[in-house]
């Protein structure tokens, strides 16, 4: 245990020493330790940097080292398929295997090397672009012991993959050593009408991401003196107590107005009669033109909204109030008018 | 005047209270309820006493229940519990119903009058075995006694308080007890059976304690095989192991003896192995042999000698004792359209007691049982009245020639519904004979007034009720405005098809489906699906709706096929046919053809996909879309969830055009040590879903809701804790789901929860699941929603882009591309364990959804959408309780008024049903199990639409009144105006 320790911190020191010089493979991948999610890539490395990713991979620490978990290196390989072909291998993954103190093991740290295609497979790959086909791939079900029961297999249309080089993206859903499903595609969005696209450069940009189940979250508990369940109930289904006014508006609204009707009918009766009695014809027709303007241009204000009314319903109160006593007012007017005709 | 007609519109509107539970008067309006048995086992007749005449019945379905001999109603019904099936009834003291069950181990006694459960005893034994229970005559200390074979033990229980009062075991091991038989007048009982499967083993017995008197055994080299026929209360009739041997076996005051006749001496023609039919007649009985019956009598002597041969189909009931020494027994044979009912005495086959013809309707199938009693008719003669169970599980009375009720019991056992549509009302087609006159009409809403202004008379009210509940409104035979009245076309176990009116539940028609029936090529055919196949809209008037029934011959998913296709309103079966390939799953696809018939595609148990209709225009339009189809697999037994694309050939030897190849695209391996899968959900194929935004009306932001028809719901618990609750501690159980996006096998997402079991019930719409399971550590039934929100769609906020037209709302959605969703849950604990979840579902997705959960008590439960939002918090801000959050609490609660059943039960509750109405408001609901349920359901309450009790002539009446009293004000003030002018 304590050598093997040992030889990982020496390992690790020399990857250090060596960062600039990134000559072997097995430096980059240690260099690539720092940074854990990046995998990569291929022998003629592109000179554009490759985009970066941090995986919410379990454990990242470096600290674990020195914990009572041991850990090991692991490799599982990749393969792919270019539409109903057979599989062929197509890259290496490769994983610190973390085994907790209460048994449980995790896959951490995964990279990714892939191998670039040869001829024969950009001529397959461009096969599969043209007949917008599908590129499939695999890894073993079990990483300890591949391929566990069954390989997971996914895929993608292959048309989703060329940007400017070949860009691709998995997420790699685990528990424990168990792989339950991959799933590969494009980072970005492939819009529907595919179009046909060649890859600038033949190489791949691939992201990795390693995904742990999620713990859901726990029903809320509440104590019975914090917030009982009937009280918060009770709260749902009774709203707040509310005013007097706000409680019977609709009662007292038809009453207000009856009210004031009666009120209005009550004055205009001794006025008329008071009216009527002093000078009939001449009160009435002196009345009559002055009254008839006012109302006449009223009247355009109470018919129209009359008509609609029940489209505004709630409107200030005065404004109703006042439309009623227009109304009424025109049919004394007009009551008025009828009996100067027959005069 | 408009400003009074506004007014009197706003009284009425705020008169109208919103009410969540229903009144009294409102009972049976929009809804109805039917009970039913199921498949009848076993009857047992109580007609000696004087009062009620009853059949007391127990079913497949695991019911006891008593039925009225008159009308078939049912009197009293216990539903057992599914593991709980019915071995035996007995009818005990003329007043207890005795019942075995639950595989000879527990024993009740019913109150017959009113059901009332008196007495319990729970029966062990040390082995499995075939339960028998037989009535004895024997009195011990008063006590009259039943005798139980059960579990390899013989018990004797008193009948008073069920109290076991002697038991013996039977020392051969391999003992296989037959038949339980006591003769006539003795103290003793004679237990038969065969061990070793060629020694014949007979156990005599004192019945008052249990002593063994004496046990014969005698062996019988060519073995014995099937049931036995018992002749007479010491002999027995057997078939060797070839069935083609008749054993006569004897077993006279102790001695066996075995006597063996060849069939072949009796039968000259017979071909191959012959069954016997299991009955217990006096000298007499019926051997099967092909489709041929053969009744044979066994003399004195112990000669057999044939009697009848029957080719037609023929069903023997059991013997019924009439008198002295005189057995009678029913005979039931088919003959084309009738059936022929015989009552024989047992020793006597010419004199027939009782023969009549009863024309059967076709539909209902073959006689499979018999049951006879008799009666003493007006002149003192001995009448017969039988009970019969048809081909498709109904049950119906005969008594004189006639058939005196009749009870659909096949729609107890419901597979499949689905919906059609009515016909359109047509000029020519005339519904005049539902349809009322103006006179009627009028005094309708008289007495309708009269109800509103409380001036209705207690008979007018029975009047008003009556009128409403069978108002012919509801039950026309058209197309309503609101989408109301419609067809449920259920598929019943039976094999046949129903078609129910939504107004009143009656059957409109029903169809026994030759392609489901029993026969050489197809020796247990089984309905799967039921899907809807041509829906005509444009040419709606000429052309009838059909649905697609597929069905497969056995069991096992590679067995071969069977499709038919019936018309939605005749119920005439279009066309029928045996398919080559089996049937694994059905996949209805989005595409129909010019005559409007869906496209479907059917696959195979070696993932072939065959497509239907088999038209050229149909492999046009698949074509089209050819690249565009996937489909995906769950194998739940190994834990494996495969998606698949179309190839364009078969694979197979044979050319056909209609079949296409699959390709595995993804797969998704649950490791089997860890994970089994339990449920899957996927949404509803015919949902609509209004809006895709969600107002967030608390940071005034908008989030969009993922709606793919392509997320599948996965539900996984630890094999362990795949058991019963309570099987397995929380630290060894855990519940993993999954949402997985069926084209590309993405998991979008993936949670644990630990400490949790299964059964889980899930329902999925929209973006959202709810899902119900145990949660181990707070000891409680929880439920969990998950709601996903799209992400990729949120740059299409700004409005600039939307107004320059630069967002992407209208280009295709693929799959492949990479969609950043983030999902939002709560769990919440809920009192009730559940049988089915549902949802409600409307015509445009407007109106709020409500689940539809069927709880342990039967009964279905509406919980508003709202209380399961993930969103909820302890102390919501005022934004936020305007849009409607509720505070958060641990549990969810169940109002009492919110049980859309009322008080009623749906027993065996197995479904729920949601179907749009036309009405945005409204959904139909129809929940099934051994009972059948309909309603209208407002999640929302109707708020586009009057309700029911509102009056128009009302209405009418008081606006008439107001304007002729304006003008008669008008009239007297212009009057008094003039008057006073004049003064």
């Amino acid at each position: 245990m304590r050598s093997v320790k040992v030889i990982v911190s020496f390992v690790f020191t020399l990857s250090l020493l060596s960062f600039p010089s990134s000559g072997f493979q097995s430096d980059e991948l240690l260099v690539d330790d720092e940074e854990f999610g990046l995998e990569g890539s291929p022998q003629p490395r592109s000179p554009e940097p490759i985009p970066t990713r941090s995986p919410p991979v379990t454990a990242p620490t470096r600290k674990r080292h020195s914990d009572l978990d041991s850990d090991s290196k692991i490799q599982f390989s990749l393969e792919h398929a270019f539409g109903d072909s057979d599989f062929s291998p197509a890259g290496t993954f490769s994983a610190r295997l973390k085994t907790w103190s209460h048994g449980g093991q995790t896959l951490t740290k995964l990279r990714f090397s892939r191998n670039s295609f040869t001829d024969e497979d950009k001529e397959k790959f461009k096969n599969l672009l043209e007949s917008d086909d599908f590129y499939r791939i695999r890894i073993p079900s079990n990483v300890l012991s591949p391929p566990g029961r069954d390989f997971v297999i996914s895929s993608v249309k292959a048309r989703c993959l060329p940007r400017e080089g070949l860009d691709e993206h998995f997420v790699i859903h685990m528990e424990g050593v168990n792989v339950l499903a991959v799933n590969y595609g494009s980072p970005g969005s492939c819009p529907y009408p595919r179009n046909l696209k060649l890859p600038a450069k033949w190489s791949f940009s691939s992201h990795t991401v390693l995904k742990n189940s999620e713990q859901a979250p726990r029903a809320p508990v509440f104590t019975e003196e914090i917030l009982g369940g009937e009280n918060a109930e009770g709260e749902v289904v009774q709203p707040p107590e509310r005013s007097f006014w706000a409680k019977y508006w609709m009662y007292l609204i038809p009453l207000g107005l009856i009210v004031m009707n009666a009120i209005t009918q009550a004055m205009n009766m001794p006025e008329e009669q008071a009216t009527g009695q002093g000078q009939p014809s001449a009160g009435a027709v002196q009345r009559g033109p002055s009254s008839a303007a006012q109302i006449g241009r009223e009247s355009v204000n109470v018919f129209f909204p009359v008509n609609g009314s029940y489209l505004v319903w709630p409107r200030p109160l005065n404004t109703e109030i006042n439309l009623c006593i227009k109304i009424l007012e025109l049919k004394y007017f007009v009551g008025s008018r009828i009996s100067e005709v027959k005069l | 005047m408009p400003i009074t007609h506004a007014f009197l519109l706003f009284f009425i509107f705020s008169s109208l209270q919103p009410t969540l539970s229903l009144y009294e008067d409102q009972v049976g309006l929009t809804d109805w309820h039917q009970q039913y048995i199921g498949k009848v086992k076993q009857a047992v007749f109580h007609t000696h006493k004087t009062g009620r005449k009853r059949v007391v019945v127990s079913t497949e379905d695991n019911v006891i229940a008593t039925l009225d001999l008159r009308r078939g109603e049912i009197f009293w019904r216990h539903v057992l519990g599914h593991n709980d099936v019915v071995d035996g009834i007995v009818i005990a003291l003329g007043k207890y119903v005795i019942t075995l069950s639950s595989e000879g181990s527990i024993l009740r006694a019913w109150n017959l009058p009113d059901g009332q459960m008196v007495w319990e005893s729970s029966l062990h034994g040390p082995k499995h075995s075939k339960s028998l229970l037989v009535m004895t005559n024997v009195v011990i200390e008063k006590d009259n006694v039943v005798i139980i074979f059960s579990n390899g033990r013989l018990h004797a229980v008193s009948c008073i308080d069920g109290e076991v009062l002697w038991n013996k075991d039977f020392e051969v091991e391999s003992l296989k007890v037959q038949k339980v038989i006591q003769p006539p007048g003795s103290n003793f009982v004679y237990v038969v059976g065969f061990a070793a499967s060629s020694h014949f083993e007979m156990y005599q017995i004192n019945a008052k304690n249990g002593e063994l008197l004496k046990h014969e055994s005698a062996a019988f080299s060519g073995g014995f095989s099937g049931e036995v026929s018992l002749v007479s209360s010491e002999t027995l009739v057997a078939l060797d192991s070839t069935g083609l041997i008749l054993l006569r076996i004897r077993f006279h005051k102790g001695n066996v003896s075995i006597q063996q006749t060849p069939i072949s001496n009796l039968v000259e023609d017979s071909l191959g192995p012959a069954v016997i039919i299991p009955s217990s007649i006096m000298e007499l009985f019926a051997i099967k042999i092909n489709a041929v019956t053969i009744f044979i009598r066994v003399t004195g002597t112990g000669k057999l000698e044939v009697v009848e041969k029957a080719n037609h189909e023929t069903a023997v009931g059991d013997a019924l004792s009439i008198s002295e020494g005189q057995q009678a027994f029913g005979l039931v044979q088919h003959a084309g359209r009738d059936i022929h009912l015989t009552v024989k005495l047992a020793h006597d086959w010419g004199g027939d007691l009782l023969k009549e013809s009863i024309k059967m309707d076709q539909q209902r199938g073959l006689v499979h049982k018999v049951f006879i009693n008799n009666y003493v008719r007006t002149d003192g003669s001995y009448g017969f009245r039988a009970l019969i169970v048809m081909e498709d599980h109904s049950l119906l009375l005969l008594q004189q020639g006639a058939i005196v009720w009749s009870r659909e019991d096949g729609l107890a056992s419901i597979i499949d519904v689905t919906t059609s549509e009515l016909p359109v009302e047509r000029a020519g087609v005339s519904v005049a004979k539902v349809e009322l006159n103006l006179f009627e009409w009028l005094k309708g809403h008289m007495l309708k007034l009269k109800g509103t202004l409380m001036l209705a008379s207690p008979e007018d009210i029975a009047a008003i009720q009556y009128m409403r509940l069978k108002s012919s409104e509801k039950s026309k035979m058209t197309r309503d405005h609101n989408g109301f009245r419609k067809l449920l076309i259920a598929l019943t176990r039976a094999g046949k098809l129903f078609a129910l009116h939504t107004g009143d539940g009656r059957i409109v028609w029903s169809l026994l489906l030759q392609s489901l029936h029993k026969s050489e090529a197809c020796q247990h055919p089984i309905g799967l699906n039921l899907c809807p196949w041509q829906v005509p809209h444009h040419h709606a008037l000429d052309e009838n709706p059909s649905v697609l029934v597929v069905g497969r011959c056995g069991p096992s998913s590679d067995a071969p096929g069977v499709i038919s296709f019936v018309d939605s309103y005749t119920g005439k079966e279009l066309s029928s046919s045996s398919l080559v390939h089996s049937v694994a799953q059905v996949i209805p696809l989005p595409y129909t053809d010019s005559t409007e018939q869906r496209l479907h595609l059917l696959i195979d148990a070696d993932k072939h996909a065959h497509l239907y209709p088999k038209t050229p225009e149909a492999i046009g339009i698949f074509q089209r879309e050819f690249s565009n189809i996937y489909w995906y697999s769950v194998e739940d037994d190994n834990g494996i969830i495969k998606g698949y694309a179309l190839k364009s050939k078969c694979d197979g030897t044979v050319a056909d055009k209609f079949c296409f190849g699959s390709r595995e695209l993804w797969s998704i391996v649950l490791p089997s040590e860890s994970e089994k899968i339990i449920a899957t959900v996927t949404r509803k194929l015919n949902e609509a879903v209004h809006t895709q935004a969600k107002l967030i009306a608390a940071d005034q932001d908008v989030m969009y809701k993922y709606i793919s028809r392509n997320l599948l719901f996965v539900a996984t618990v630890a094999p362990k804790a795949s058991g019963e609750i309570g099987s397995v501690t929380p630290e060894e159980s855990w519940l993993v789901v999954y949402l997985i996006d069926t084209v590309t096998g993405f998991v979008l997402h993936r949670v644990t929860h630990h400490g949790s079991q299964g059964p889980v019930e899930a329902v999925f719409s929209e973006n959202w699941v709810v899902y119900h399971y145990f949660n181990l550590r707070a000891h409680r039934y929880e439920m969990s929603v998950i709601e996903i929100y799209d992400q990729s769609w949120a740059d299409n906020k700004d409005v600039w882009k939307l107004v320059v037209g630069k967002h992407n709302l209208t280009s295709p959605i693929s799959s492949y591309s990479r969609s950043e969703v983030v999902t939002k849950s709560q769990s919440y604990f809920f009192t009730h364990s559940l049988k089915a979840i549902a949802v409600t579902s409307t015509a445009k997705g407007i109106t709020s959804k409500q689940l539809l959960i069927g709880t342990i008590g039967d009964q279905v439960l509406a919980l508003d959408k709202r209380f399961l939002d993930p969103r909820r918090s302890v102390n919501p801000t005022q934004a936020e309780r305007e849009e409607g959050i509720i505070p958060l609490t641990d549990s969810l609660p169940i109002i009492p008024q919110s049980y859309i059943t009322h008080n009623l039960r749906v027993e065996g509750l197995r479904g729920i049903i949601t179907v749009p109405a036309k009405l945005e408001s409204t959904t139909l609901v129809f929940a099934h199990g051994l009972d059948l349920f309909f309603t209208h359901f407002a999640p929302s309450r109707t708020y586009d639409s009057l309700t029911e009790d509102f009056s128009c002539a009302l209405l009418l009446i008081t606006i008439v009144v107001l304007v002729a009293a304006i003008f008669v004000t008008w009239v007297l003030s212009q009057r008094k105006e003039l008057q006073d002018k004049w003064r």
